[in-house]
């Protein structure tokens, strides 16, 4: 599975959330390939999950594509959460 | 051999922050492949970095000239990626070695003071180091001096700058498991003194509907692409036809110049951002790596979007109103003498919307707006300022975008000036 994991600049805040999700697996157990980018590039870029902010990830839900909304970016509860009934 | 050593490997950054990269891969105990991979990836992105300053200053060059012809004054676009890029040539080294052993400042002040916060904004790491240097080298240090006393001032940026926005950071957050680390805090530290000031926090702006149409703003692409497109062609119709299609367009219609133009610009940035993510992507792991076993107990300072998603409408009225400023300042500025500082919607998005949030966090609506529009003044008249003393270094068509670059920039200038060094 492949998460990628997107903000607007694709260089702080989803860089950071990118080591969120990899914690937030270690503690599920689970195996995943995280990687982090802006929005231009997560558009062209194919994924099994997209990962973000509500209103950056939104831009990507074109009905097919899997998405996932964040709040608190630092969270590794939230992201647990929203992540286990993915696997 | 010592020579080769000195001038050729120390000297060259872009292997100066790769051995960095392959030091932290090694400490972080990494496969041999990893730390391979890692050293080569952190050493291109450098060298991206380069390429994408010389597409970008191109298209800057030309808006300069049309700007300059159009109005008779200079117009100066903010823009990090931009002169950080540009200050390659001349402050490639020091830079690269200010942005090392500042990290290494930030730990031991995170180890031995109650500042107990770890910067890990890369990217605002790597610009400060550039501004530090600058500054220093412009006051009239230079060698050992200039890179002792630029990593200590810098990790002194990183710690302090996160502690001044904690308080309000709690409020925005209802946690204090992280803080912001963003060189925007001037101007979020403002506007939320503002928000308290003017605002009723009982009043946010999360009750309010917002239109989300705004949200392909934060694609730093197209918003610049956009803004670009837009302050291209009124300039190319301010310079006319028969100017841009002798002197500068080689004859292809002045119009469709000026967009092409203005998307070679947001072109230039996106490779910029491609290398910095690059470079950052293998530095960061290993100084949070470091972190985390020398120095426990501290907060993250993170970039400025982690606290987007907590009041999203308040990112939108943000943006708006420091843009807002940041339009009637382009025509205040001339009138008290200074540069005109051309607005960026990626300036003010990012530091307008965090703005926002913290007015709102102290002042409700009233306080983001308010909060925001102060921020949009700070950010076009500080470099506007800025520019009075790093004239002088030779990059005329652009300058450091975000509130703190500038103001620690004027501190240092204006420091070393009495004591007489300049």
């Amino acid at each position: 599975m492949k998460i990628l994991v997107v903000c607007g600049n694709g260089l702080g805040s989803s860089f950071m959330m990118a080591l969120t999700v990899k914690k937030a697996l270690a503690e599920l157990g689970k195996e995943a390939e995280v990687t982090h980018t802006d929005l231009t590039t997560a558009t062209a870029e194919k994924a099994d999950v997209y990962i973000g902010a509500g209103d950056i990830v939104d831009q990507l839900d074109n009905g097919m594509r899997k998405i996932v909304r964040i709040v608190n970016m630092m969270s590794i509860a939230e992201i647990k959460s929203k992540l286990e009934p993915l696997f | 051999m010592l020579d080769v050593m000195m001038n050729d490997i120390l000297g060259t950054p872009a292997i100066l922050v790769g051995l960095f990269a392959f030091v932290g891969l090694l400490i972080q105990k990494k496969s041999a492949s990893t730390v391979l991979s890692g050293t080569l990836k952190t050493i291109m992105g450098f060298v991206i970095l380069g390429a994408g300053a010389a597409v970008l200053i191109g298209s800057l060059n030309h808006f300069s000239k049309m700007f300059d012809f159009a109005f008779n004054v200079q117009g100066v676009i903010p823009n990090n990626e931009a002169i950080v890029a540009a200050a390659q040539t001349n402050f490639g080294t020091s830079t690269a070695m200010i942005m090392v052993f500042g990290m290494v400042m930030n730990l031991l002040l995170a180890r031995f003071t109650p500042l107990k916060y770890i910067f890990l904004t890369g990217h605002h790491t790597l610009f400060m180091a550039c501004l530090i240097a600058a500054s220093l080298s412009v006051g009239g240090m230079s060698g050992a001096p200039l890179i002792i006393v630029g990593s200590i001032l810098l990790g002194i940026c990183m710690v302090v700058f996160p502690a001044i926005l904690q308080p309000t950071v709690r409020q925005i957050t209802g946690s204090d498991d992280f803080a912001v680390g963003h060189f925007g805090s001037i101007g979020y530290y403002i506007s939320a003194k503002i928000g308290k000031l003017f605002g009723n926090k009982a009043k946010s702006t999360e009750e309010i509907k917002v239109p989300k149409s705004l949200g392909f703003l934060r694609d730093t692409s197209v918003a610049v692409s956009l803004t670009m497109s837009l302050f291209f062609i009124i300039v190319a119709l301010f310079a006319g036809q028969s100017f841009i299609e002798t002197e500068l367009s080689g004859g292809s219609n002045f119009i469709v110049f000026a967009i092409i133009q203005a998307i070679t610009f947001a072109a230039g940035v996106y490779i910029i951002l491609a290398g910095v993510r690059m470079l950052i992507a293998e530095i960061i792991p290993a100084f949070k790596g470091i972190a985390d076993k020398v120095v426990p107990n501290t907060k993250p300072a993170l970039d400025c979007p982690t606290i987007f998603p907590f009041a999203p409408n308040a990112v939108i009225i943000g943006f708006l109103f420091s843009f807002l400023a940041g339009l009637l300042s382009m025509f205040a500025l001339p009138l008290i003498g200074l540069k005109v500082i051309v607005p960026g919607l990626v300036p003010h998005f990012f530091t307008g919307a965090a703005a926002g949030v913290f007015g709102n966090a102290t002042g409700g609506r009233m306080g983001a707006m308010a909060g925001a529009f102060a921020n949009g003044i700070i950010i076009s008249f500080i470099p506007a300022i800025l520019l009075i003393f790093m004239g002088d270094i030779g990059y005329e068509g652009t300058t450091f975008g975000d509130s703190d670059f500038g103001v620690v920039g004027i501190i240092i200038i204006n420091i070393l000036k009495l004591f007489g060094a300049v």
